[in-house]
């Protein structure tokens, strides 16, 4: 009971602050003052923003047991011990310190495969947005296409190709296909439509800019908030993607977290189970952090690249 | 999460699937290439003299040791040992990476389930040809005939897993139930059980496909037949209805723990006596030690019900492990399983790991059988767990394509049981889809 009363309060508290932030950009029915509450929509918001954070605080909490005390107390409570530190130690040095290994994998993953597929959705957004050029139509139906393939319907073909280039099982396998962002493109282009005006690149141009320079030192600029949308979309998606590296990678070391912390809990079946649900649930607290942090860092930037090309000018 | 982890491992067994219609048709085409070449005894003898570089997959916990004795036996020899996931997953890459080929390890650890699959796309090297026949002798008849698919030897076994009861003795004496010795005991016993304490349940079972094939194997049910392409799927057989006849009780009335297996809540049931039996296989000792401490001391073994009163089990859980056609050095992967499962100096290591052997010799040794179990309150477990062993009911086979078939078991016969109905319905459109997908597949399925 105290923990559900404990859950409504923080709740209400996000529930409160988010709403005052918004308030002001949305132009309110009622006087900014006093604005008018509705007990509707606040008992909507408490019973969604339990419903986000019941599985965050589960496992904050159960980060803090023993494999033995998971079992036998209850899960949204402390149990007796507390071994949050003693968790995140063994979670970084259980089989020689594989989590270590797996994140570093990841974060490779993320920079190069991230970064990458920013930097190219960027230059070939920017490109069809400001460039009239044949094939331009082609070009944005095959891109529109794309977007409605889901990524795991082309795991398998991927794979069968990767495997004929000998990639498999090597960092490339995850990076390569990690570079193509059909999405991030699309975002970057409707976003240049409007935020890089063509007179200002005619502008450059008179100048005697070229291209590249107009791109990087003028373009560049006025795109930020969209690359960082971008950024933020490819950086999750690269940090929780699952399937590709699952059929890709064999061999362990080269697992992200995702792969390994499922390996982890896979432990726990058949006939020579061993169970480490402790650490799985540790590792996948310690998964999470970095993503929140880039989340709650780069918050202005993804709501205002959010609504980009909502409003028609 | 299970949920989860269950649609993750439906779309993985049809990739695996997706890989599978791609072996068998190059399987079909009938040259057999060969690729398994010619050798001998001696020749396994030569290649570890010579040495070289060998990948071995497993998941077991005891491999790393494994693999360490046997590269200080064998100096020459580089083994690689890489854990590409536990059972499903690992046979997902590796049904893709035959379906690839390329990326197949040498030496493959395959549960007993899943080996015909992997044997009747060719993908396995009979290693008959390097004399390995010859160690008949030396392992339990059950698990030899699980390594043995249409007439090659496809692999050799580690472990088996022997069925037998596992009880809660603390939970039986609380209640002052008798130790069932009949599938009729057992469910009033469930019925007693549960009617003096509501929250405790003789079992969990959700629908297992593991389990369920395992107890109509002990029923005498055969419901799955082999040769070559041809294959039969009847799960309306005798045996199979007897089992239902059975278990339609515990399901119909309510009598399951309906608690996943393998999650955190169900080793919680098998440590506070709210599950208070298993059937299960003989490496279970193990998994209670090491995962369900706090109940040292309250479990013990029985011989596993039986219908009529004669003893009879069947097999649950264990494998062993195959050289695959893609090996480059199938004779150095001979004979480093070989080494792996028959040396003495190995199965040592197997054993200390809580591992329940396949090998004969240890199955028969009195040090092994006479050993009492601390954990089950000094009960000799091995005398019950290895004639467990020689129990076993002969003649089972499973299909082509169980790892597929045990991917949709939630679907078809999981319904039977969320629903608290009729297991012969679930059964009957297991068998629906099986028929189905082996047709869809180029075999030859008969009913």
């Amino acid at each position: 009971m105290s923990t559900m009363t404990e859950v409504m309060t923080t709740a209400d508290a996000a529930g409160g602050s988010r709403g005052s932030r918004r308030r002001p950009t949305r132009r309110p029915l009622a006087s900014p003052l006093r604005p008018r509450k509705s007990v509707a929509f606040t008992l909507l918001m408490g019973i969604f923003v339990i419903y986000s954070l019941v599985p965050l605080v589960w496992l904050v909490i159960n980060s803090t047991k023993t494999q033995a005390g998971l079992f036998s107390s209850f899960g949204l409570w402390f149990d007796d011990d507390f071994v949050f530190f003693q968790n995140i130690w063994e979670t970084l040095t259980y089989k020689d310190g594989i989590f270590l290994r797996w994140f570093g994998n990841t974060l490779l993953y993320v920079v190069l495969g991230a970064g990458g597929a920013t930097l190219l959705a960027t230059l070939a957004g920017y490109g069809l947005a400001k460039f009239r050029f044949t094939g331009r139509r082609a070009v944005f139906a095959v891109v529109l296409g794309a977007i409605a393939v889901p990524g795991t319907a082309l795991a398998v073909p991927t794979f069968l190709m990767f495997s004929q280039l000998g990639l498999t099982n090597t960092p490339w396998a995850i990076i390569i296909p990690s570079l193509i962002s059909p999405f991030g493109l699309y975002l970057i282009w409707v976003y240049a439509v409007d935020s890089v005006p063509t007179e200002l690149l005619e502008a450059a141009r008179m100048d005697g800019a070229g291209e590249f320079r107009t791109f990087f030192t003028i373009s560049i600029r006025l795109l930020s908030p969209g690359i960082v949308t971008v950024l933020l979309f490819t950086v999750v998606a690269t940090w929780n993607n699952y399937f590709l590296p699952l059929i890709m990678l064999s061999d362990p070391t080269w697992y992200p977290l995702t792969v390994g912390l499922n390996q982890w809990s896979a432990q726990a079946t058949g006939v020579s189970a061993q169970p480490i649900y402790n650490l799985v649930i540790t590792g996948s607290l310690l998964t999470i952090v970095p993503i929140v942090v880039a989340f709650l860092g780069l918050q202005r930037f993804w709501q205002s690249g959010l609504s980009a090309g909502s409003v028609k000018q | 999460m299970s949920n989860a982890r269950s649609a993750v491992r439906r779309t993985l067994s049809v990739v695996a699937a997706a890989a599978l219609i791609g072996t068998l048709a190059a399987c079909s085409s009938g040259d057999d290439g060969g690729s398994a070449g010619s050798g001998s005894a001696s020749d396994l003898d030569a290649a570890l003299e010579k040495g070289g570089e060998l990948t071995y997959w497993s998941w077991t916990p005891s491999a790393e040791a494994q693999v360490a004795a046997f590269e200080e036996a064998y100096p020459n020899v580089d083994v690689e040992l890489v854990n590409a996931g536990t059972n499903t997953e690992e046979y997902t890459k590796l049904q893709n990476a035959i379906k690839a080929g390329s990326g197949a390890p040498d030496v493959v650890q395959i549960e007993y389930y899943a080996i015909p699959q992997f044997a009747l796309s060719e993908s396995l090297v009979d290693l008959s040809a390097y004399g390995l026949g010859d160690l008949e002798d030396q392992f339990s008849a059950s698990t030899w005939g699980a390594v043995n698919v249409d007439g090659k030897l496809v692999g050799l076994p580690q472990d088996s897993g022997p069925m037998a009861l596992f009880y809660n003795a603390s939970v039986f004496d609380q209640y002052g139930i008798a130790v069932p010795t009949t599938w009729d005991e057992y469910v009033q016993a469930a019925k007693d059980l549960n009617a003096a304490d509501p929250t405790k349940f003789i079992t969990a079972d959700t629908g297992d496909a593991g389990f369920t094939t395992s107890m109509i194997w002990q029923a005498g049910g055969r419901p799955f037949g082999i040769d070559g392409t041809d294959i039969t799927v009847d799960l309306a057989d005798e045996g199979t209805q007897k089992w239902t006849g059975v278990w339609n009780e515990l399901v119909e009335g309510k009598l399951l723990s309906t608690t996943p297996g393998w999650t955190d809540e169900w080793y919680q049931g098998l440590g506070d006596g709210s599950i208070a039996t298993l059937v299960t296989g003989a490496w279970m000792p193990g998994v209670l030690e090491s995962s369900v401490p706090d109940a040292a001391g309250d479990w013990r073994v029985a011989p596993m019900p039986t219908y009529d009163g004669t003893p009879v089990t069947a097999e649950n859980g264990g494998g062993g492990q195959s050289v695959t056609t893609q090996s480059e050095n199938p004779a150095l992967a001979a004979a480093f399983l070989r080494w792996l499962n028959s040396d003495p100096a190995s199965i040592e290591v197997f054993l200390a790991s809580g591992g329940f052997p396949a090998t004969t010799a240890d199955l028969e040794n009195p040090d092994f059988v006479n050993l009492e179990s601390e954990y089950f309150g000094g009960q000799k477990i091995n005398e019950v767990l290895t004639q467990a062993s020689k129990d076993v009911s002969t003649g089972w086979s499973y299909l082509p394509y169980q790892v597929y078939a045990n991917s949709i078991f939630g679907d078809t016969v999981g319904q039977s049981y969320a629903n608290n109905a009729d297991l012969n319905d679930g059964l009957a459109a297991w068998q629906d889809q099986l028929v189905q997908y082996g047709n869809d597949q180029g075999f030859t399925v008969g009913e």
